[in-house]
């Protein structure tokens, strides 16, 4: 691979590239379902391609083959190179990159048990068990299951002489029962919707999760919430599951730190951001209690957004967003680390696969956890509304306006936990909200969620990001909005 | 892998790619080898799809190009049937040893799971509507053209004092699927796409048009339409929530109303995820409401044949307000009694079948003509983030975006701040008061389709932004 990569960068720097970056990606990937206890989904797909990223005129130009062969890859480099001096056409300014060193070096991502070594009819056996036990309850009219496996191997090599192999592994589950019945559909899922939990790592998750043990409980809850009450309509308590905190940081806090966004060039599409860069160090963002990082380090834990060096060959690194909830820091690459005052990138550069342009992007951008025992916490309010497992979610594109609404939620009061509560919702302002926090679960209930669905980009990248969570209390919060008719 | 040292000259000298798709023959010597690998494997039932897909995209932001990607891929997805079970793998690797693992690795895994008695064996040869979906001037555009095109736009923005973001793609992709029962079906296109944000200060508008010619859209048009928007999108005012009359331009219905496609699948009614559950036949929308699926609609895209080869079929889906039919893949078709339409995507999957080329019948009410019918209410450029919150009653949550603008007395007065809404659609097409004509639109929630534009009486917006 490392003789496709260092051709592709000789020829860009023969047609004119001043600078070039390539990547060979090997990925595989296994994906397994079933519904109603047979099975569905049963596929492994196979890719293997170069993409190779050149400035020339001062300008960008990106191109990729699965041509894996010396004129393939030449023809490619010389295509990037082309079409850099047509971007040339419509530039402003010309490309600069912030200073990097060069590493030669190898990494293997965490992982105990290969899932592509488990035999398929383990796997199976499991999701189908899983499959069983949630029909068994009555009730429930769809069970659905889900497994995903994946393993990439990328070779990146620049102009600048760095060569580096990564190998990462990623593993995924999730369970889901539906359940119909007169005038209403409710979903339960475990441990997440939308495809489960998943972490870089191997097999090792799915043993750890106890799919056929929670099914039963799914089932029930699902069936359960047909009679439960409705959530009110309200303004007040609210006490997110960890799962639920997770993706509220991934998009009120996670996407307004990218800076791609914050600079306009996601304006078309993904949309821009509220943080624009006069807030850096002069923004309360959160109550004081609150402190998120973006942490690619595999000391952060084995997270989506785990690696040891980003696409364009910067070292992972841990970056304060929000510290003692004052706004501290953006996600950065090579390109726009200058502009707010990095003299490096901060390494958070991904690309989906070998045909895709890297782009900035979250790696685990977590809430750090906090003091409180959850038991404590529930203990400790009076009145509120405990909303677990997210069901929909939606934020306005400057990310201000948010609605989330969940699967379950359940009355507190007293202390204690009460009824069960059916279509909860809430929503808010990023700010306000994150300034209403006033309590953070400990590191016993700190859990490093795995969203292996954000769409960004054009052409539409697809990537596996980290965010570690506790529950956490927020106060006065727009309860039941969803629903309401007013 | 590897590759041979070189010589600096022949590097300098290396090849520009010529995008251009493989030929036919190609395509056929490849399905060829794994039917070939098939049939010397004993293996009975083999289906082989070959996709080749060429793709360009010119993306600007800040009045100038900061990404220019191409791309050329081509993958070799494999089904076998082993003893009433199947499995698909898929790569694109092409030399016969990886044919070869790619084929032992889909009887693999088809071996591993149990038998399942509700698999069909594949279907035999077809005949296909012909389809003429590749035009060559879409499929020549070169990275220049495509950045002068660009270049106009930034400079329309420069001008106005404006910021312009967008993208310009073009793209061209063939399909061959072959099974060894004789079926043979192949299809080509070509699509291209222009999307524009301008913006002025605080304010944006946009404006976006898709289609397998790109002669038929005018890219300085959309960049003054959407240079004019965000000009009248200055100095927003902000309303209160509520219940308001909306006129929701084309890509506004688009992304709304598309989120209704998987509720006509057979499957989401069996399986009693669809909206459509225990609603079949019954008046569920306003009686100017129709909407059919049409593959072959002149505005439309894509193949005349599904993900198993079946020919697509025109299947009207509401008539006049009353869902009548629903699509069918083999499978639903045969546990319903009815005939397949032609809409099943490829085997295996839990999803069945839905229908991807959905026209929903219009009006004769213009766009202008809406705005001067209404006494107060909102124009909707454009929805975002839209996300579902009951799946019953179909309540989708999200925001406007790039210009709302309100209307008094027939007329637009001002912009107003974005909105969140939390609309039931089905309530929604019970209170369409007039449709515009029907055309392709494009938006970002939902895959293209031909939409009119909408004036709908009491649209539920819940909250409101800062913007």
């Amino acid at each position: 691979m490392w003789d496709y990569c260092g051709h592709s960068l000789e020829v860009a720097q023969l047609r004119g590239a001043t600078y070039a970056d390539v990547r060979v990606m090997h990925m595989r990937q296994r994906d397994l379902t079933t519904k109603n206890g047979q099975v569905g989904t049963l596929g492994q797909c196979e890719s293997i391609g170069l993409g190779i990223r050149v400035v020339a005129n001062g300008a960008w130009g990106f191109a990729s083959t699965d041509k894996m062969t010396r004129e393939g890859v030449a023809a490619c480099a010389a295509h990037a190179v082309a079409i850099a001096r047509a971007s040339a056409l419509a530039k402003k300014e010309n490309v600069h990159l912030a200073p990097e060193g060069v590493y030669v070096d190898s990494w293997q991502g965490p992982g105990k048990k290969d899932p592509f070594e488990i035999p398929l009819e383990t796997q199976l056996e499991l999701l189908l068990a899983a499959d069983a036990a949630m029909r068994k309850v009555k009730g429930v009219t769809l069970s659905e299951t889900d497994m995903q496996f994946r393993k990439i191997d990328t070779w990146f090599a620049s102009s600048a002489g760095s060569k580096i192999h990564q190998r990462r592994t990623m593993s995924g589950c999730g369970i889901v029962a539906t359940s119909f019945k007169g005038d209403g559909i409710q979903k339960r899922s475990y441990p997440n919707s939308f495809g489960g939990q998943h972490i870089l790592g191997g097999y090792e998750l799915i043993e750890s999760l106890d799919l056929v043990g929670n099914a039963p409980r799914i089932g029930e809850e699902v069936v359960a919430l047909h009679a439960a009450a409705q959530c009110p309509e309200k303004v007040g308590t609210v006490i997110l599951g960890g799962s639920q905190l997770g993706l509220q940081i991934h998009e009120s806090v996670g996407h307004p730190i990218e800076l791609d966004r914050v600079l306009g060039q996601e304006a078309n599409f993904a949309g821009t951001s509220f943080l624009t860069l006069d807030k850096l160090n002069n923004l309360k963002y959160a109550a004081s209690n609150v402190n998120v990082v973006a942490d690619a380090r595999e000391i952060h834990g084995p997270g989506l957004g785990t690696f040891a060096y980003d696409d364009e060959g910067v070292p992972a690194q841990c970056i304060d967003v929000i510290k003692d909830g004052e706004f501290r820091g953006y996600l950065s690459n090579r390109e726009t680390a200058h502009l707010v005052g990095l003299q490096r990138s901060g390494g958070t550069m991904r690309t989906e696969g070998w045909n895709r342009l890297p782009m900035i992007r979250m790696t685990n951008v977590s809430i750090l956890p906090g003091t409180w025992a959850f038991e404590d916490l529930i203990a400790d309010t009076d009145d509120g509304i405990l909303m677990e497992t997210n069901r929909s979610w939606s934020i306005d594109d400057r990310r201000y306006q948010f609605q989330f609404s969940t699967e379950i939620a359940w009355d507190i009061k007293g202390g204690k936990k009460a009824r069960m509560l059916k279509n909860p919702s809430y929503s808010g302002i990023t700010t306000e909200f994150w300034n209403s926090c006033d309590a953070v679960c400990d590191a016993e209930h700190w859990v490093l969620w795995g969203t292996p669905n954000c769409g960004k980009g054009q052409p539409m990248q697809t990537m596996g990001t980290g965010h570690g969570a506790s529950p956490a209390r927020f106060r006065d919060v727009r309860i039941g909005a969803a629903f309401s008719n007013e | 892998m590897s590759a041979k040292p070189t010589t600096g000259k022949s590097l300098k000298n290396a090849a520009e790619v010529k995008a251009q798709l493989r030929p036919e023959r190609e395509l056929r010597k490849i399905v060829d080898t794994v039917l070939r690998l098939g049939k010397a494997a004993g293996i009975k039932e083999t289906e082989v799809q070959v996709d080749e897909g060429i793709d360009a995209l010119t993306r600007f932001a800040n009045n100038a190009i900061h990404q220019h990607v191409a791309e050329h891929g081509l993958n070799v997805s494999i089904r076998t049937m082993v003893d009433g079970r199947t499995a698909r793998v898929t790569t694109n690797r092409i030399d016969e040893d990886s044919l070869k693992a790619a084929l032992e690795g889909s009887v693999s895994l088809a071996a591993s799971q149990p038998n399942n008695p509700h698999l069909l064996p594949l279907l035999g040869k077809q005949k296909y509507r012909n389809v003429n979906r590749f035009i060559r001037a879409t499929a020549a555009l070169s990275a220049e053209e495509r950045a002068r095109a660009v270049k106009a736009a930034c400079d329309l923005a420069d001008r106005k004092g404006q910021v312009a973001a967008g993208i310009f793609a073009s793209g061209q992709s063939q399909s061959i699927l072959v099974n060894s029962r004789g079926l043979i079906a192949a299809y080509r296109q070509t699509q291209a796409e222009f999307s524009i944000t301008m913006q002025q200060g605080s304010a944006s508008s946009w404006a976006k048009a898709n289609a397998a010619d790109v002669r038929q859209f005018d890219t300085k048009a959309l960049s003054q339409t959407a240079s004019r928007k965000a000009e009248m999108a200055q100095n927003p005012v902000e309303l209160t929530p509520g219940r308001y009359s909306v006129i929701l331009e084309p890509a506004a219905t688009l992304d709304l109303v598309g989120f209704l496609f998987y509720d006509f699948a057979a499957t989401a009614v069996r399986d009693k995820r669809s909206c459509l559950a225990d609603r079949m036949g019954k008046p569920l929308f306003g009686a100017n409401i129709s909407i059919t699926d049409d593959v072959y609609h002149p505005e439309q895209l894509g193949p005349a044949f599904d993900g198993e080869g079946v020919p697509r079929q025109q299947v009207l889906l509401v008539d006049k307000g009353v869902p009548k039919n629903l699509v069918y893949s083999r499978r639903s078709a045969k546990e319903a009694g009815r005939k397949p339409t032609g809409h099943g995507f490829p085997l295996p999957n839990e999803h069945g079948e839905a229908p991807m080329n959905l026209v929903i019948g219009g009006g004769k009410t213009s766009l202008v003509e809406m705005i001067a019918s209404t006494e107060r209410g909102l124009l909707v450029t454009r929805l975002w983030y839209i996300r579902e919150v009951d799946p019953y009653e179909k309540i989708m949550t999200g925001m406007t975006r790039d210009g709302l603008f309100l209307v008094e007395k027939g007329k637009i007065t001002k912009a107003a701040r974005n909105f969140r809404f939390n609309q039931s659609v089905l309530e929604m097409l019970r209170k369409v008061e007039s449709l515009s004509h029907s055309h392709r639109a494009s938006g970002e929630e939902a895959f293209e389709m031909v939409v009119p534009a909408m004036k709908v009486g009491e649209f539920h917006f819940s909250e409101v932004t800062k913007f």
